[in-house]
């Protein structure tokens, strides 16, 4: 856990308060449902479980079960429920305890929040959040770890938010619930301790801008979610050797920021994507394209790409830690690039 | 603070003898519009001006008209790839819907939804899903949506009994009834999933679904368009005076194939079959019949309805031949808001 620990905030940490990537859900939820009492949150075991990560512990108390709704174990009844509620003037956000059970809510989803409001030409908005995790290495096995926020990102109708830190998570979390469009918020489940500076007043950020984490001039790393840290980390190692890295953080796979990518790639003539979702047909190979494409003139190398290992999640640990990315082969991988292997 | 309906502000003034009249008139040309649109329908599509393919309703008007009369203005409906009665019972434009059927930018989505997905919330349309089922969710969420607005609507769930099928129904139910909330779920049985009898698909008893989750569940002939309204009007009532949801099973008969091109059906269904329900169970020879033996119309007032329809008709398939299709801007309007 310690790799979470390194340049995962904004600004110093003298005039900011350090708070946990779950506190900064927590806040952005409470926040935002004083604002509005449109908002309520849908999904099993929210309310006084607070889900099982606790993420959203003591909004009943101040919200009521009649905003902070426990529901039975019907993922696609919840988010159907959500869609509805969303076109008839409320907010809702449907929680799906884990990111593997998405599959079970794939039509209301993807065939009917995503159209309703192409098909009906713009006479019906869903604006819903529908919120999930993703992320292995919780020794959960092949059916409570995946990564498949690739799924929806696939899907023209839907927006999606991969956040790395406490900082982001707050500020894309309050732009979803704002969105007047269907938002997947994924949270990586082994992040909710992770701490960062997170400021006390209000802040809201934009879906579809990335985020320069660290700069640099010899290799870009793009990754999203909890490879921010990987690639943060990987770019510690890199500088051992005197390479420079530049690490860019997606924030959200669609709206896509294609110039910030664009601009990296050619400023730094390498890139490498990194992932946690499956490297068949993924996240990885959309970017590696798009920047492939876009900076083509100026690229030295391939652009390369790691993802999660395309198996089921195996559960001995010894097994698992094979197929999440680590530092270590990013840091491989872009020193091979660099020319220094 | 619920609106009376339309029917019960005007009988109010009338006396009882004219307000009856004038109702089972309203709901005849209702359920006559439907029928001479889908006629039309099926004549732009044989004739090769309506692009890719229809699910008429004809035969299941007196559903769509009866519990559509017994709603509010601002009620909302949900409907199926089989949903253009749904949407003329509640309020749909004729001139706006051939549009939409024929792809134009007039139409009711600029041309993008088409056939299976007219909407309109300004009528309570929260449109159609071509995902048998797919509407439950919808419904039920707006009757919550009602519920946590306080504004007294209810939600209409239409589905066809191939739905039954569908999982999410039954999740949607569990949770309408848990929280007592507003939705009336009107079944359909018109006897045929798609090319297959209900009866081979569907087991035991359709009422003891919805009982099994506490839903109030009633059966109502659905060729009978008083019954159907007088019963959706005691089931819609129920739910607004906050006593829950319930599930209504029409018994009913799809006259046309599945689709428009579903022509030859006698590997599902013989035309014996076909014949009685055509001839004795058509749901506006019933009412006309009714009103003839209550003296209350004779051919010639069925004659005028039918010449204002035919003309309404008529001047919205003009209309909609005539008007421009989407410019080609359009193709990547509205993905999102």
């Amino acid at each position: 856990m310690s790799m979470y620990n390194e340049g995962s905030g904004q600004g110093s940490s003298q005039d900011l308060r350090q708070i946990t990537f779950g506190q900064a859900i927590r806040e952005a939820f409470a926040e935002e449902m004083r604002r509005d009492p449109r908002v309520f949150i849908i999904g099993e075991d929210v309310a006084e479980a607070g889900t099982p990560f606790k993420v959203l512990s003591g909004l009943v108390d101040e919200f009521g079960p009649g905003r902070v709704i426990d529901s039975p174990i019907s993922e696609a009844g919840i988010t159907g429920i959500a869609v509805g509620a969303a076109m008839t003037g409320m907010r809702p956000v449907v929680d799906i305890m884990f990111g593997d059970f998405i599959t079970l809510t794939m039509d209301q989803m993807a065939n009917q929040a995503a159209k309703a409001h192409y098909m009906s030409g713009g006479k019906l908005k869903v604006p819903m959040v529908m919120r999930t995790t993703l992320g292995a290495t919780r020794r959960s096995a092949a059916q409570h770890s995946q990564s498949l926020h690739v799924w929806f990102s696939h899907v023209p109708g839907l927006k999606v938010v991969v956040p790395s830190t406490p900082y982001d998570a707050k500020g894309l979390l309050k732009a979803a619930i704002r969105d007047d469009n269907p938002v997947v918020f994924f949270e990586d489940k082994m992040m909710y301790q992770v701490s960062g500076s997170v400021p006390e007043g209000e802040y809201i950020i934009p879906l579809g801008v990335a985020d320069i984490k660290r700069t640099g001039t010899d290799i870009t790393i793009v990754a999203t979610s909890s490879m921010v840290y990987v690639a943060l980390r990987a770019a510690e190692m890199l500088e051992e050797v005197s390479i420079n890295a530049e690490v860019i953080d997606l924030r959200t796979t669609f709206p896509l920021d294609i110039q910030t990518l664009i601009e990296s790639a050619k400023k730094t003539s390498r890139a490498i994507v990194v992932d946690e979702g499956y490297e068949r047909y993924g996240v990885t190979a959309e970017i590696a394209s798009i920047i492939a494409d876009g900076a083509f003139y100026y690229l030295d190398k391939p652009v390369k790409r790691i993802g999660a290992r395309d198996v089921p999640v195996p559960f001995s640990p010894v097994l698992e830690d094979m197929t999440v990315p680590t530092p270590e082969l990013v840091a491989e991988m872009a020193k091979t690039l660099c020319g220094q292997l | 603070m619920p609106q009376p309906t339309m029917f019960d502000s005007k009988q109010e003034e009338l006396k009882p003898a004219a307000a009856e009249r004038q109702k089972l008139l309203r709901l005849y040309e209702q359920m006559l519009k439907i029928r001479v649109f889908e006629e039309h329908v099926n004549e732009l599509y044989v004739g090769a001006k309506m692009p890719g393919l229809a699910h008429l309703y004809i035969g299941q008007e007196a559903i769509a008209v009866g519990v559509c009369e017994a709603l509010r203005g601002d009620d909302y409906i949900t409907s199926t790839h089989r949903g253009h009665g749904h949407c003329l019972a509640k309020g749909a434009s004729i001139a706006l819907m051939f549009a939409e059927l024929l792809g134009k930018e007039a139409g009711y989505c600029r041309g993008k939804g088409g056939s299976m997905h007219i909407a309109d919330p300004d009528i309570g349309n929260l449109g159609a899903s071509a995902i048998v089922g797919g509407g439950a969710g919808i419904a039920t969420g707006a009757a919550m949506s009602a519920k946590m607005r306080g504004t007294g609507q209810v939600a209409v769930c239409f589905f066809g009994e191939g739905a039954l099928g569908q999982g999410l129904l039954y999740e949607v139910m569990n949770m309408a009834s848990l929280w007592k909330l507003p939705v009336l779920y009107v079944c359909e049985n018109n006897l045929y999933n798609e090319y297959t009898h209900y009866s081979e698909t569907t087991a035991g008893d359709l009422k003891a679904r919805p009982m099994a989750f506490g839903i109030y569940a009633e059966e109502v002939d659905g060729q009978d368009v008083c019954a159907v309204r007088a019963t959706a009007l005691r089931l819609v009532r129920r739910a607004r005076r906050g006593e829950g949801p319930a599930f209504l099973i029409c018994h009913t008969y799809r006259f046309r194939g599945h689709h428009v091109g579903d022509i030859d059906r006698s590997f599902y269904r013989s035309e014996e079959e076909e014949q009685v329900w055509t001839t004795e169970r058509d749901p506006l020879k019933l009412l006309a019949q009714r009103l003839i033996d209550q003296q209350m119309a004779d051919a010639s007032v069925f004659k005028q309805v039918e010449k204002e329809v035919r003309a309404e008709v008529e001047a919205g398939v003009e209309f909609a031949l005539n008007a421009p299709y989407p410019d080609p801007s359009e193709v990547d309007q509205h993905v999102y808001v």
